[in-house]
């Protein structure tokens, strides 16, 4: 028997009018194509999320757009667009027939050897070419977190490159380098001389200390809170003043260090007790269980300090110790103060060049000034970024 | 031990009023082998790092010449920059040997501050500049008009001062930096600005189209921009004083970075004195007899240093005006070498 010749069953041979019965139940007609939904993922559908969602956002969009590019417009055209690209003197970055005066760009370029030296004799700056590489390739070989023999690489740079940088810099007459005084040098050397002692010096000091105020020994205790106060409570500025002029009154001229080596010592310092509250901040985080479950295992002090106090509290404060950095590099600019020319101040000393001087020479120079800031302080933002991921994976959730 | 010993006597000379700004402060200069000299961090046509690196101005050019003095050698100088607040300290503590940075000689520095100057190298003071379409010549002709001037300074007395003293109506705009006072009026804020001459210059050459703005003659306040040395050292004192007159006299004479050798065979006694042909002069100040001739040399007179640091030669242009040599209308006078 076959379905198809069952008399009860209706066929397609129905009349429409009595199809239109069944409407309720099956549609036999073809739906009119319709546009498609609004996208709700993609750029548009994102835009219209996240900017354009009611007549209030969209006013606020609109409003905020214009003024964006408004600044950003003017940014760019000052910098790029209206900016002067060559010449010899001020005359090449003045207002010309009608067009603004953009950046003066053969100002930056005429100084930029100056910017990187400072007064570091000409005939010697080789030198300084070489510690920046030598400083470039163990930066490389410790940061890189895969890099091969990184224990070696950790040597080269603490232990290597400072000697090698010393005997460079200031020179070594029986090696055939003469002496070059640390008041020549200047510009993004002492920046990062500067920089460099108190990041690298910063740390371990800090630690010290931070484990010192948190011990029970009185003495020890006692003292590290009371450096760590006078040094967070006395500006930079004052003791770098005391430490050029000051020392001089009861110290005889022989045993007046260098200006550098004073600033260095107090830059350490400072940076080593702002650090140590940081670390310390780590250290408070980690659970009393820890340092006896350490204890419970048979590990000392220091090494349970090593091996499970420490990772723990350096981990979790990676963003507190790189911010300490980043402020670090930053003040190195107040060194000026004693008279030591840095980046920031042989950029001002070519904004005061009357060769150069124009309407635009002092936005130009401090332009060039922040572009070169953030891209050192962006640097070690974003490495510090993915120090952190890749030392949560463990607590990834 | 050595050190400690050290100390305490340092500690002992303190305590008993002998500190360091009574020691010989040309042995020690001698025995070190480097003049230590105190200047600006930073001030157009006065003292200036280059390009090289290499430190240029009116201020470096004179310790350059107190070096040359010495040491018959212009670049045995270490230069410390020192801004306006650690300058006189520096100095009394002994971190620099002499101060050239363009300070204004006062009664209360002078008689305070622990310090005594020698010689003024720039005769500034406070002066005007306007728009050259206003078609004035004369400060006195400002009156009622609007002068913008950096807040705070002594400059805004002065001016106060000024216009009062000459019964003349002003308007002050007055702002926190020299920038932006600059800046004010180059954009047409203010009808004049008012700082100090030499400034005035400085300042000119960032404007839009300085051409078209020109320098009053009325100099409405005194700044003699002297020398300064410790103390109670007075043959420090007397070298750092004649360095200065010796390039004057030069001038004076004639003398000049590049006839000085012919100078040499010049039948003129004055100018034998001067370059140690004839007389020791030299030895009452501690310094070899051709202590001129090795200035003028390597540094030139006071009129080649003017005009390649902040005259004609120079981007700021500045006249010579006070500056000038006595002989022609100036205030620059110094005592004959005999």
């Amino acid at each position: 028997m076959s379905a198809v010749t069952d008399p009860s069953i209706p066929t397609a041979e129905i009349p429409i009018s009595e199809a239109r019965s069944f409407e309720g139940y099956v549609s036999a007609m073809p739906v009119e194509p319709q546009a498609p939904p609004i996208p709700s993922t993609g750029l548009v559908g994102w835009l219209r999320a996240h900017l354009f969602s009611s007549v209030g956002n969209t006013i606020l969009t609109i409003i905020f757009g214009a003024f964006a590019l408004y600044v950003i417009w003017g940014f760019v055209s000052f910098a790029l667009f209206d900016a002067t690209w060559s010449g010899s003197d001020r005359e090449a970055c003045l207002a010309h027939s009608g067009r603004e005066a953009g950046a003066c760009w053969p100002m930056i370029k005429e100084r930029l050897a100056y910017f990187a030296y400072g007064s570091y004799p000409i005939p010697q700056r080789w030198r300084v070419d070489i510690v920046f590489l030598l400083g470039a390739i163990g930066l490389v070989w410790v940061l890189w977190i895969d890099a091969p023999r990184r224990d070696l690489g950790a040597f080269y740079f603490f232990v290597i490159v400072p000697i090698a940088s010393y005997c460079l810099l200031y020179g070594v007459p029986l090696l055939g380098l003469p002496i070059v005084d640390t008041d020549l040098w200047g510009g993004f050397l002492v920046t990062l001389v500067i920089s460099s002692a108190g990041i690298v010096a910063a740390l371990p000091l800090g630690i010290l200390l931070a484990l010192g105020r948190r011990s029970k020994l009185p003495v020890i205790s006692i003292a590290s809170t009371i450096f760590i106060e006078v040094a967070r409570g006395v500006p930079l500025i004052t003791v770098l003043f005391v430490a050029k002029v000051m020392l001089g009154y009861f110290l005889p001229e022989r045993f007046d260090p260098a200006l550098m080596v004073k600033a260095l010592i107090a830059v350490a310092l400072f940076s080593a007790a702002y650090m140590a509250e940081v670390v310390r901040g780590g250290l408070q985080a980690i659970p009393k269980g820890q340092q006896e479950g350490a204890s419970s295992l048979g590990l000392g002090y220091w090494q349970s300090m090593r091996l499970v106090i420490l990772p723990q509290a350096l981990r979790i404060t990676i963003p507190g110790i790189v911010n300490t950095f980043i402020g670090g590099f930053k003040d190195t600019s107040l060194i000026l103060i004693i008279g030591m020319f840095d980046f920031l101040k042989t950029v001002e000393v070519a904004v005061e060049d009357p060769k150069w001087s124009t309407p635009v020479s002092g936005p130009t120079g401090y332009l060039f000034a922040a572009i070169i800031y953030w891209i050192c302080c962006f640097g070690m933002s974003r490495y510090s970024r993915a120090v952190e991921m890749r030392l949560s994976v463990a607590h990834k959730r | 031990m050595k050190h400690f010993f050290v100390f305490v006597s340092a500690c002992l000379a303190m305590a008993f009023g002998t500190s360091v700004a009574d020691a010989q402060t040309l042995n020690q200069v001698k025995q070190r082998g480097q003049l230590i000299c105190g200047t600006n961090t930073g001030l157009a046509g006065f003292a200036l790092p280059d390009a090289q690196g290499n430190w240029a101005g009116l201020d470096i050019d004179y310790c350059r010449a107190i070096a040359a003095a010495i040491f018959g050698d212009a670049t045995k100088v270490k230069y410390v920059p020192l801004d306006a607040t650690s300058r006189f300290e520096s100095l009394k503590s002994g971190a620099v040997d002499v101060l050239v940075r363009n300070t204004t000689w006062t009664l209360s520095r002078d008689s305070s501050q622990g310090l005594d100057f020698e010689a003024t190298n720039y005769y500034d003071g406070q002066g005007f500049m306007v728009r050259k379409k206003m078609n004035i010549n004369s400060a006195l002709e400002l009156n009622g008009a609007s002068v913008c001037v950096q807040q705070g300074t002594t400059t805004e007395l002065n001016l106060a001062d000024y216009f009062r003293s000459n019964k003349m109506k002003y308007e002050v705009v007055a702002f926190k930096s020299d920038e932006e006072t600059v800046k004010a009026y180059d954009s047409g804020r203010c009808d004049a600005f008012t700082t100090d001459a030499s400034g005035l210059a400085a300042e000119r050459v960032k404007l839009s189209t300085p051409d078209d703005h020109v320098i009053l003659p009325e100099i409405i306040s005194k700044e003699p921009l002297a020398s300064s040395v410790r103390k109670g050292d007075s043959q420090w004192g007397t070298l750092v004083r004649w360095v200065h007159f010796a390039m004057v006299d030069a001038e004076e004479a004639g003398v000049t970075s590049k006839n000085v050798d012919e100078m040499m065979k010049s039948p003129s006694p004055e100018v034998k004195r001067m370059l140690g042909v004839e007389g020791k002069f030299g030895d009452g100040l501690g310094v070899p007899n051709d202590w001129v001739v090795n200035i003028i040399k390597q540094v030139g007179n006071y009129g080649e240093v003017f005009d390649r640091n902040v005259g004609a030669s120079s981007p700021l242009k500045l006249p010579r005006g006070l500056n000038n040599l006595w002989s022609k209308g100036g205030l620059q006078y110094a005592p004959p070498i005999r």
